[in-house]
């Protein structure tokens, strides 16, 4: 691990990756840098060329968007992009002990490269990225922002408070999670890997449109065996500013955003277990 | 070798695409279907191995969980073996792809995904395949490939192909250069009229005779190109002839009658404020220390009419485009759209021969603004939809973009010596004439002369150039910047170079392919593209920050300063022309304008003791009721910025009345963008028609909590032909109402588009659009906390009305339903109005307001009953307290007037008066309360029930009607 300026005083330096189709760039940013994070926002063709350039960060963020126009499927191109230059540098990034976050385009990338469920996947005797589960065309057959629900199931994620719900959007045409039949499921639930489904407003497993997309057993986001590597279909950085919630005039104000949590997490662990265990 | 690659759902997961498009099919009514599977087919040519082959599909092409694929390596072998319906169903296979030469941007993709592969492929076709099982004839065939499967404008369809290959791919034709001359200095009247004709110029008579007094002056034939830059010039839709020229409107001769009007009330207000208006590509209004706004909105009719998916595309595309293109260049931040459709539900025999069907206008233009504005990351948060039988054939697509942008970069000049860059997308045959096809009224035959107008857009590449020129612009690397639109680089050179003079090097303009004469390389309407001015000591700069984008950017001439336009190919001159000519050139003419007011039926309705079902019939009105099928397809929160979203209430589903967004995160500051628009009150008098269009944006304005005092107005016209006297005398009317209300509401209007000639011509029947004005309203909001829902919020909170109710139904939605039109319209008291607005404004200012809504269409009894179930609670009101014109004494009237300037409003019971002193002085009554049930009451005049519905039945009549 080559981390040399920090020391708990400084901020921890979070990547967002920009292409072709990348949007959500700006309140991604903003959401991390509110939660305390210094920002870059980095071309993949940067990334390409200067291999090394990765290894300077501690989080590195795939935004939404529609990278390359999700043409062939949502997030693949890119996926494809990054399993066959950047996955040496990913690979060593995650065992470096940093955290990985992919949100909407994003979480698809992830799970399309292999990057979740991770390199030993949900079998135990795999030691390569493979594409276990995918997220496929909502069961509404359209794109739609709406916002969800989301309840933790697991604790295992280092970008979630234990037990928690969020109140967040969603905004995608392909995110109905689906997985195998080999089992995968099982064993992705097993180990804690399942971090949040889709909830009605008392915390209950509900469908349509409490589970926006039919995704299977209302899957929303899911984290590697290590916990450090999170996907999840919808946007915790659209509720940063309390004016963002779609009910504040009737509710009222919140101090925040329940999304802020994410980042703050995030940046707490880089300050907190990172930098606190160098000697 | 080619390969020819087919992609298909496995049978146990849906067919997505299968699906949807078998509830197309059955809604123009072919029931036998029992089932459709598609394929995407790609065609790779390439020297790839099988191995290689295998790699492609299985990493890059296939979702190994839910697809499979086949690969086909000569004609001789079979599809893949996919399953549709019953083995013994008959099936078809309709296989449909993009015509030569009509951009599809996943074959860029797939050739970039395998060069991530580590291979190589020459080039990509696309196809879809789709299997088609049920007891059909092959005429139901041909009308599913014809109505749901394809457009024939863009795309080949193939029914039961054999030969899985295509003959014609892509190649390269050789262009052989010719100068092309035209013969005009001795042709007589007749033949120059053909000459436009011909070329497709849509030039007059006396247009042509300028052009050939010019040329005599030269002592030569023009060349084609030069004809066509003409053309595209002095096009209606470049240079606004009609609102530019001379009118004879009953005796007063108006010269300009923009600058007479709309313009007008802009320098007489004199805002500070104001720091761009009517002559970039969009309006610029002040916003913080830091920053300005910019809106622009623009139609993008006719191109939708033909292929609505890609018209559409174009027309949200095109208008993003303005915004880049406005000042050095401003950040998107919000998309507005409003639509004009035939009713949905329109029989099949009422459609002319030649247009589609309004459901599937409908549904492709939401498509493509949905594709464009999400996959652009722009959100889409204001909108109407707009219903009315004569706007089958001639729909209307109005397309808006608001910018940020640094309050230093709003000022841009080319210099002399400057080169020009042409960034962005390759030049195709795409859109062609596009600028000319605008200005002249649609026929049955438009899809087939005009089909090449039609260009398909392409989001990423746009956003590509987005992210490149942000960076260009941090750096200010060039001096001046315009957008490629209609006209193609005729249009953005000849405007960027119109004081200086340009020269350009037409063959090095980069082409989709090859084959293009010198002429279509200039006149190319090809989206996604940008020209900028760069000092020639900035090039190489420039050059690397578009490369590093993956964005292409080419040096294609300079700008002289010798005043003159001057295009070489390959060393040829092929055009050398006056600057002065071109933009001045055109002769004026006086066009005759007269104005009748019509006169319609006046309804004979019954009084009645219960109007609940009047009520539930206006609510599920086409034009009333919920849009949020639409709504919900646009990504109307990405940036963050949003405030108030267009969807509002206890169930996130209430019609709310204007959009809040935060452009800047950092800061509590925000701007409001609201729309105006009512085409039933044009047709009794498009005057009052604007009034009240400009009144109802306001409103809403009002409504969510802003106030008048830094609000700027949009005009976009949409009219019928204004050749016709009474037309034009129309537009005139409109035109003037404009400056009044400007005037006196004290809003300025900031920049403006007209469309022209919106008719659709069929044999000897000429079907013309009703006048339609949209109204755009953009003010700033100081702090957004002041924001106001339209839903109630709380039981016990008292509703009063604003505003005076008058026996207005004319035009009204309550007429529509009983088939009238009447001629009561509503009209402006601006002098109440803009006290009710500024009194209502201090009081929400205050606090004092719980919820708002702008009472518009179906008047008070529509507007209180969305506030009603939007909030999820009952109300109760009492008609004897609404204050009324003298006279006013039936029910109806006061239910369904839609008279102007009123609002409900949601006062909490401590505050009331404190409320009652802060309106003081205008019209207003308490009419009741929130209730802690279900139930909404109105009581009569007479203190009887009129209406006693369920909440969430109202709600249900409103929501049901556009449940596709």
């Amino acid at each position: 691990m080559t981390l040399k300026t920090e020391t708990p005083d400084n901020k921890p330096k979070a990547i967002i990756l920009r292409t072709a189709g990348t949007n959500c760039d700006y309140e991604t940013r903003y959401a991390l840098e509110k939660a305390g994070a210094d920002v870059d926002l980095v071309h993949v063709n940067q990334l390409v060329k200067d291999k090394g350039l990765l290894g300077s960060y501690h989080i590195f963020v795939l935004p939404g968007g529609f990278t390359y126009g999700d043409d062939i499927a949502a997030g693949k191109v890119l996926a494809n992009q990054l399993r066959h230059h950047l996955l040496d540098e990913l690979t060593r990034f995650v065992d470096d002990g940093k955290l990985v976050i992919g949100i909407c385009n994003g979480f698809q990338v992830l799970i399309k490269m292999g990057l979740l469920p991770g390199r030993n996947g949900t079998q135990p005797s795999s030691n390569e990225y493979r594409q276990e589960f995918t997220l496929t065309y909502n069961d509404s057959n359209k794109f739609e922002d709406r916002w969800v629900y989301l309840k933790s199931f697991s604790d295992k994620s280092v970008f979630i408070d234990n037990d928690c719900m969020l109140y967040v959007p969603i905004a995608h045409a392909e995110g109905k999670f689906v997985a195998g039949n080999g089992g995968e499921l099982e064993n992705l639930g097993k180990s804690g890997q399942i971090i949040f489904k889709y909830v009605d407003k008392d915390g209950n497993i509900a469908n349509y449109p409490w589970n926006p997309n039919g995704s299977l057993e209302n899957i929303a986001g899911i984290c590697d065996s290590t916990g450090r590597v999170l996907g999840m279909m919808p946007h915790p950085e659209r509720y940063i500013e309390p004016t963002q919630h779609p009910r504040w005039t009737r509710e009222g104000l919140k101090a925040e955003g329940d999304g802020i949590a994410i980042f703050r997490n995030a940046v707490n662990y880089v300050k907190e277990k990172m930098w606190q265990k160098r000697p | 070798m080619e390969k020819r690659i087919e992609v298909f759902t496995k049978a146990n997961f849906p067919d997505a695409i299968g699906n949807e498009v078998a509830s197309e099919i059955a809604n123009i009514g072919i029931t036998s279907v029992d089932e459709i599977r598609t394929v995407q087919v790609y065609l790779i040519d390439g020297e790839l191995s099988k191995d290689e082959i295998k790699r492609i599909c299985s990493e890059l092409l296939i979702d190994g969980l839910t697809q499979d694929y086949a690969c086909i390596n000569g004609s001789s072998e079979q599809p893949a073996d996919i399953q549709a319906g019953h083995r013994d169903n008959t099936v078809y296979t309709i296989e449909v792809t993009r015509k030569r030469g009509v951009m599809d941007p996943v074959e860029s993709t797939v050739i970039k995904g395998i060069r991530d592969l580590g291979m190589s492929a020459r080039s990509v076709k696309t196809a879809k395949r789709f299997l088609v099982a049920g007891s059909l004839s092959i005429e139901q065939v041909e009308a599913i490939a014809d109505k749901v499967l394809a457009n024939k404008i863009i795309e080949d369809v193939f029914i039961n192909k054999d030969n899985l290959f295509y003959e014609d791919k892509n190649e390269a034709i050789e262009y052989v250069f010719h100068r092309h001359t035209l013969e005009i200095l001795n042709a007589d009247d007749e033949q120059l009229l053909s000459i436009s004709q011909e070329g497709q110029l849509y030039l007059s008579l006396e247009e042509m005779k300028a052009v050939q007094k010019y040329f005599t002056t030269l002592g030569r034939n023009p060349t084609d190109v030069e004809l066509e830059t003409i053309a595209q010039t002095w096009s209606e839709h470049c240079m606004h002839k009609t609102f530019r020229g001379m009118i004879d409107c009953d005796g007063e001769l108006i010269d300009n009658l923009l600058a007479n009007t709309v313009m007008k009330a802009t320098s007489e207000l004199d805002k500070s404020w104001c720091v761009s208006v009517f002559k970039d590509n969009a309006g610029i209004i002040e916003f913080d220390e830091n920053y300005n706004i910019c809106f622009k909105v623009e139609t993008h009719n006719h191109p939708s009419a033909i292929e609505p998916y890609g018209g559409a595309n174009t027309g949200i595309g095109g208008v993003i485009r303005d915004t880049l293109g406005t000042g050095l260049g401003a950040k998107p931040i919000l998309n507005t759209d409003v639509f004009c459709f035939g009713p949905l539900d329109i029989g099949q025999e009422m459609i002319p021969e030649g247009v589609l069907h309004p459901k599937r206008i409908f549904k492709g233009v939401v498509g493509g603004v949905r594709d464009y504005g999400n996959r652009m990351g722009i959100p889409t948060a204001n909108g109407a939809v707009f219903f009315d039988k004569r706007y089958t054939s001639n729909p209307i697509v109005y397309c808006g973009n608001v910018g940020l942008i640094s309050k230093d970069k709003c000022e841009k000049k080319s210099h002399k010596g400057d080169l020009i860059l042409l960034v962005g997308g390759r030049t195709g045959r795409d859109g062609i004439h596009g600028a000319t096809f605008s200005s002249v009224e649609l026929t049955h035959q438009s899809e087939v002369v005009s089909g090449g107008a039609v260009q398909i857009g392409d989001p990423i590449m746009e956003k590509k150039v987005t992210d490149a020129l942000m960076k260009a612009l941090d750096r200010s690397l060039y001096n001046n910047i315009t957008d490629c639109g209609a006209g193609g680089l005729s249009s953005a050179v000849g405007e960027m170079g119109e004081e200086l003079g340009a020269v350009v090097d037409l063959e090095k303009v980069p082409l989709k392919y090859d084959g293009l004469s010198y002429s279509e390389i200039w006149i190319s309407e090809a989206q996604e593209r940008m020209v900028l001015s760069v000092p020639p000591e900035n090039m190489e700069e420039i050059r690397e920050v578009f490369q590093r984008e993956d964005v292409e950017a080419t040096f294609i001439g300079e700008f002289t300063g010798d005043k003159r336009l001057r295009l070489r190919y390959k060393g040829e001159d092929v055009a050398d022309i006056e600057m002065e000519f071109l933009h001045d050139g055109l002769p004026r003419i006086i066009r005759k304008a007269v104005w009748r007011s019509p006169s319609h039926e006046e309804p004979d309705i019954k009084v009645k003791k219960d109007y609940g079902e009047d009520l539930k019939k206006v609510l599920s009105s086409w034009n009333v009721c919920s849009k949020e099928w639409v709504i919900r397809q646009y990504d109307h929160e990405v940036q963050g910025g949003s405030v108030l979203k267009p969807l509002q209430g206890v169930d996130n589903d209430g019609p709310g009345d204007a959009c809040i967004i935060r452009p800047v995160l950092s800061s509590g500051k925000g701007i409001i963008v609201s729309n105006g628009m009512n085409p039933k009150y044009g047709d009794i008098d498009p005057y009052h028609m604007a009034a009240s269009a400009i009144d109802e944006a306001l409103r809403q304005i009002i409504s969510v909590g802003g106030n008048l005092e830094m609000v700027a107005l949009l005009d976009n016209f949409s009219w019928g032909n204004t050749d016709k006297p009474v037309c034009l005398g129309g537009l005139v009317r409109a035109a003037k109402a404009c400056y009044d209300m400007a005037i006196y509401y004290e809003t300025p209007f900031i920049s403006g588009k007209d469309s022209l000639n919106n008719e659709f011509k069929s044999g000897d029947k000429t079907i013309s659009i009703p006048p339609t004005l949209l109204i755009s309203a953009i003010g700033v909001m100081p702090d957004v906390t002041r924001a106001i829902s339209m839903d109630v919020k709380s039981p016990d909170n008292l509703i009063y009305i604003l505003g005076m109710t008058k026996d207005e139904l004319g035009g009204s939605h309550y007429y529509d339903i009983h088939g009238f039109k009447g001629n009561s319209v509503p009209k402006v008291d601006r002098e109440v109005g803009k006290k009710t607005m500024d009194l209502l404004a201090n009081a929400t200012g205050k606090g004092l307001v719980r919820s708002c809504h702008d009472c518009s269409e179906g008047g008070l009894a529509v507007a209180a009953a969305e506030m009603s179930f939007a909030g999820g609670y009952g109300i109760e009101l009492d008609l004897s307290r609404v204050p009324v014109e003298t006279g006013v004494d039936r029910d109806d009237i006061i239910l369904f007037s839609e008279s102007n300037s009123r609002f409900i409003v949601e006062v909490q019971p401590e505050k009331q008066k404190e409320f009652e002193e802060t309106i003081s002085g205008i019209p207003y009554g308490c009419m009741g309360k929130v209730l802690d049930n279900d139930v909404f009451t109105i009581q009569s005049q007479g203190g009887k029930n009129v209406i006693s519905e369920k909440i969430s039945d109202l709600k249900e009549a409103w929501q049901a009607t556009l449940r596709l």
